[in-house]
């Protein structure tokens, strides 16, 4: 390992790192107008070219089938309601929409390419600051903040492939450019060689999959939030069984994850501290975060526990996950004290 | 931690809280039973044991931070008192954190062992009939062609599913690893709590503090500091020995880290068996050596300077190293403590600041700006002549003169300018003289065999597998009816027992079952 960064590189991945977050503030402020001034969800599933919330109550059966169904004369069906109940909330009770302004059509386009831009240019930033130092650029408070960020992005955008979430972009990328900006602020330090604890190809297996679980809890998270401050006026926002769906699909894929990461975290301890586990601060609010996604899971599947119980117990995981992250790096002394956080 | 998913919890459930009246000792134990192994009582003990482990990281704990448990007896002895009568110092070993535990666990099992026995008979038996109507189900499709019960079944065996039939009607479901691995998650859970109780009961460790050209032999009396488990035998510890030849701490010379460290080596000479050639090994921060099993842990290093001191009669009473506590981290400023037992007339003991780097601070101090060993100087700042108290059978602690012993001795030098190496400082009224001879490195390491580690990594990673087989696999069911006489038409339904999205797949299942095979299914779970 070099013991000298870098200059050149390091001072192009600051700049790439404001470049970032500058990038993901536009992208949320068009998000924001997509949001606001858009289509409501219902009429854009309505759309053909939008595809349908995967499994609306099991009803992403395609809208032939559901004519089929009443060809039939089999109106019990809920999901048929299901559906037939949103149309109306969208278009039966109201005129005509009128056409929107070119500008708020194309805002939710150029969010998302806003977005994916910012995660290139942040995963940029992370590379050359890794290729400064000479290793795995997440050795300290600093480099793993954006890190989270990047995964978050990643997490949402991923997801917002396959699953209409675009209602999450202003609030995911929105936290991910405040997280960026704090880290600039208040955690910037210069590039350099990581304490020698972490000279270790566990960094690699074990940082790398706590960043991933957290990116996905993040948009976890959000989902949570959006579903307690939600309204029922608030037609431009899924609804609450959506957002809960999203929430826990976000959850089941980070979840193993997260187990992965504390397994490969007591794989590197046993290497590094001479046991596997030995309650060191990260250690319990990894494993208190752990559990209380579990109690997730299980509510989840418990009767009386589904929607908003549910999703407190959730939000109450992630704020485990983010006192985690923040409050015990810096507030509370322990082997893993790797924080860095400039005096 | 209960299996998630359980018509027959919430049935039980019902039974918690629906209890008689008037109830026997078995009817008490009955429901105490059902309650313990209810969902809900399953999910507060999850929370109550997130709870319960936050004061741990609030409160320093014994074994990890003892200092800092030290610290909270000499700042508030009457709080700490306190403290420790809850076990907040020993969280993790109180009686109350292994009630949640043992009843978290024992509710566990009460909720695995029935369901293991569900499973493993419906896994013999066969899906059940197809329902009347099966356009009342989730998913529903009419399929074209004439398709027989026989092609049907043979065309879902195709996909893997297990089939059976009836006149008319073929049913077929999959997805019956979900409750495998749902179940062998838990039971790999116990599998780890087991693992950890035998590492406790049959591990042991140790911490020995090794200076550079001394040995260490695993035996009890080698170590400073040695936790057995309780079914340790002192006789059982692997025989083997080693000689620090060398340790090596490499720095940031320049720049904002200036003194951070780069890098920790300690070379070692290993005899794997007493009289067995020595092998070199060189140990890391993160490359513990392994001796069958026996780790031995790099943690903690500092500076063990020489002296070599003369008492009043003329006569060497002391030649040696003298480990140092770091006071510094930063630069590894450290203080040292001689106590001269054997110095003629009266003992000696001698307080010495070591400085790796010196330079002259403002007001004529001394102080080290860098951790590595550039400019060492021993600056003696303190020499008394006296009786240590040595021989009290008060155990004293290497690093400090007791500050009550300290009062009574006689007071000879109170601040000395620092020696450099090979420098000596001649003690007031012929006590005698101290000479700084050189400067070797100490290592704390600790030594480890924990026969539970082994198994607890098979069952993390039996966990983790059967966690995601639970997690993503859904039990899936789907029915084929064939109608009779000309007119008739075949049809197909399907459902999920868990939940999710199963119109894309349902899709490609009937895709399959009207062209008899179809390429574009490939999920085969």
């Amino acid at each position: 390992m070099p013991a000298e960064a870098d200059p050149v590189l390091a001072a192009l991945s600051d700049q790439l790192i404001l470049a970032t977050v500058l990038l993901y503030v536009i992208a949320m402020l068009a998000y924001a107008l997509d949001l606001a001034f858009g289509r409501a969800p219902a009429e854009a599933s309505a759309a053909p070219a939008e595809p349908v919330l995967a499994a609306v109550g099991g009803a992403a059966a395609p809208a032939a089938s559901a004519s089929q169904r009443e060809e039939n004369g089999d109106t019990a069906l809920s999901e048929a309601e299901e559906t037939s109940e949103a149309g109306e909330g969208a278009g039966g009770t109201q005129p005509a929409p009128k056409p929107l302004p070119v500008w708020v059509t194309k805002a939710g386009t150029a969010a998302l390419a806003l977005s994916w831009l910012g995660l290139v240019v942040n995963l940029a930033a992370l590379a050359t600051r890794g290729l400064a130092a000479g290793r795995w650029p997440w050795g300290n408070m600093y480099e793993f903040v954006i890190a989270i960020c990047l995964a978050a992005v990643a997490a949402f955008l991923l997801m917002q492939l396959r699953y209409p979430v675009r209602f999450l972009g202003a609030f995911v990328v929105g936290a991910a450019a405040l997280g960026l900006g704090a880290a600039v602020h208040a955690l910037q330090v210069e590039a350099g060689p990581a304490m020698v604890a972490l000279n270790s190809y566990w960094i690699a297996i074990h940082v790398s999959a706590a960043i991933a679980a957290s990116g996905l809890f993040i948009v976890a998270g959000a989902c949570g939030v959006i579903y307690l401050i939600r309204n029922d006026a608030a037609v431009h926002l899924p609804t609450r069984e959506e957002l809960e769906r999203v929430a826990h699909r976000a959850i089941v894929i980070g979840f193993p994850i997260w187990t992965f990461a504390v397994i490969a975290g007591a794989l590197w301890a046993d290497k590094a501290w001479g046991r596997y586990w030995g309650w060191d601060p990260k250690e319990i609010w990894a494993f208190i975060t752990w559990i209380v996604y579990a109690g997730y899971l299980h509510a989840r599947a418990t009767a009386g526990w589904k929607g908003r119980s549910a999703t407190v117990v959730q939000l109450v995981a992630f704020a485990c996950l983010l006192f985690n992250l923040i409050g015990v790096n810096i507030f509370i002394p322990g082997l893993h004290s790797y924080a860095e956080i400039p005096g | 931690m209960t299996v998630t998913d359980t018509p027959e919890r919430d049935d039980s459930e019902k039974a918690a809280e629906a209890r008689p009246a008037k109830l026997g000792a078995v009817g008490w134990a009955r429901w105490f039973w059902r309650t313990l192994t209810s969902m809900r009582t399953a999910l507060i003990l999850l929370f109550l044991f997130a709870l319960a482990s936050i004061p741990g990281s609030i409160w320093p704990q014994r074994g990890v931070s003892d200092a800092m448990v030290g610290q909270y007896y000499a700042d508030d002895p009457e709080l700490a008192e306190w403290l420790d009568r809850f076990w907040l110092f020993d969280v993790f070993k109180a009686p109350w954190f292994a009630a949640i535990y043992l009843l978290l666990f024992l509710s566990l099992i009460g909720c695995v062992l029935p369901r293991t026995m569900a499973h493993l008979r419906e896994l013999r038996k066969k899906p059940p009939a197809a329902p009347r109507n099966l356009s009342r189900l989730p998913q529903h499709a009419v399929l074209d062609g004439d398709l027989t019960v026989e092609e049907a079944a043979r065309r879902l065996r195709r996909l893997r599913f297990r089939v059976t039939t009836g006149p008319g009607w073929v049913s077929a479901e999959k997805g019956y690893l979900k409750e495998t691995g749902n179940l062998l998650f838990h039971v790999a859970l116990l599998g780890l709590l087991v693992a950890i109780g035998v590492g406790a009961l049959y591990g042991y460790r140790g911490n020995v503090l090794v200076v550079e050209g001394d040995g260490f032999a695993n035996t009890v009396a080698a170590y400073d500091r040695y936790m057995p488990g309780q079914q340790v035998n002192a006789e059982s510890l692997e025989p083997f020995s080693f000689t620090l030849e060398d340790f090596q701490a490499t720095y940031i010379a320049k720049g904002d880290k200036r003194g951070q460290a780069l890098d920790y080596s300690a070379k070692l000479a290993v005899s794997d068996l007493p009289g067995a050639p020595e092998r070199t090994y060189e140990l890391k921060v993160n490359e513990p050596l392994d001796v069958n099993g026996t780790m031995t842990y790099l943690l903690d290093h500092g500076y063990a300077p020489t002296f070599k001191i003369t008492d009043g009669k003329g006569q060497v009473a002391f030649e040696g190293s003298v480990p140092c506590l770091v006071i510094d981290p930063a630069t590894f400023t450290s203080e040292c403590v001689i106590k001269v037992a054997d110095a003629q007339p009266e003992q000696l003991g001698i307080l010495v600041a070591f400085l790796p780097s010196t330079v002259p601070a403002e007001g004529g101090e001394w102080v080290s700006i860098f951790p590595g060993a550039a400019n060492p100087t021993a600056q003696v700042y303190g020499a008394f002549a006296g009786d240590l108290g040595m021989r009290d059978g008060v155990p004293q602690s290497v690093y400090e003169i007791p500050p009550e012993i300290q009062k009574k001795l006689k007071p000879l030098v109170m601040k000395a300018d620092p020696l450099a190496v090979g420098q000596k400082l001649d003690l007031p009224g012929g006590a005698g003289s101290i000479e700084f001879t050189g400067v070797k490195e100490w290592i704390a390491l600790q030594i480890t065999y924990d026969p539970g580690r082994m198994p607890a990594l098979l069952a993390s990673v039996l966990a983790t597998v059967a966690l995601v087989f639970s997690l993503t696999v859904r039990r899936r069911r789907v029915w084929v009816r064939v109608g009779e006489g000309p007119q008739a038409r075949a049809e197909a339904g399907g459902l999920t027992r868990t939940g999710g999205d199963f119109g894309e797949e349902f899709a490609s299942v009937v895709a399959a079952l009207n062209h008899g095979s179809n390429p574009g299914v490939k999920d085969a779970r």
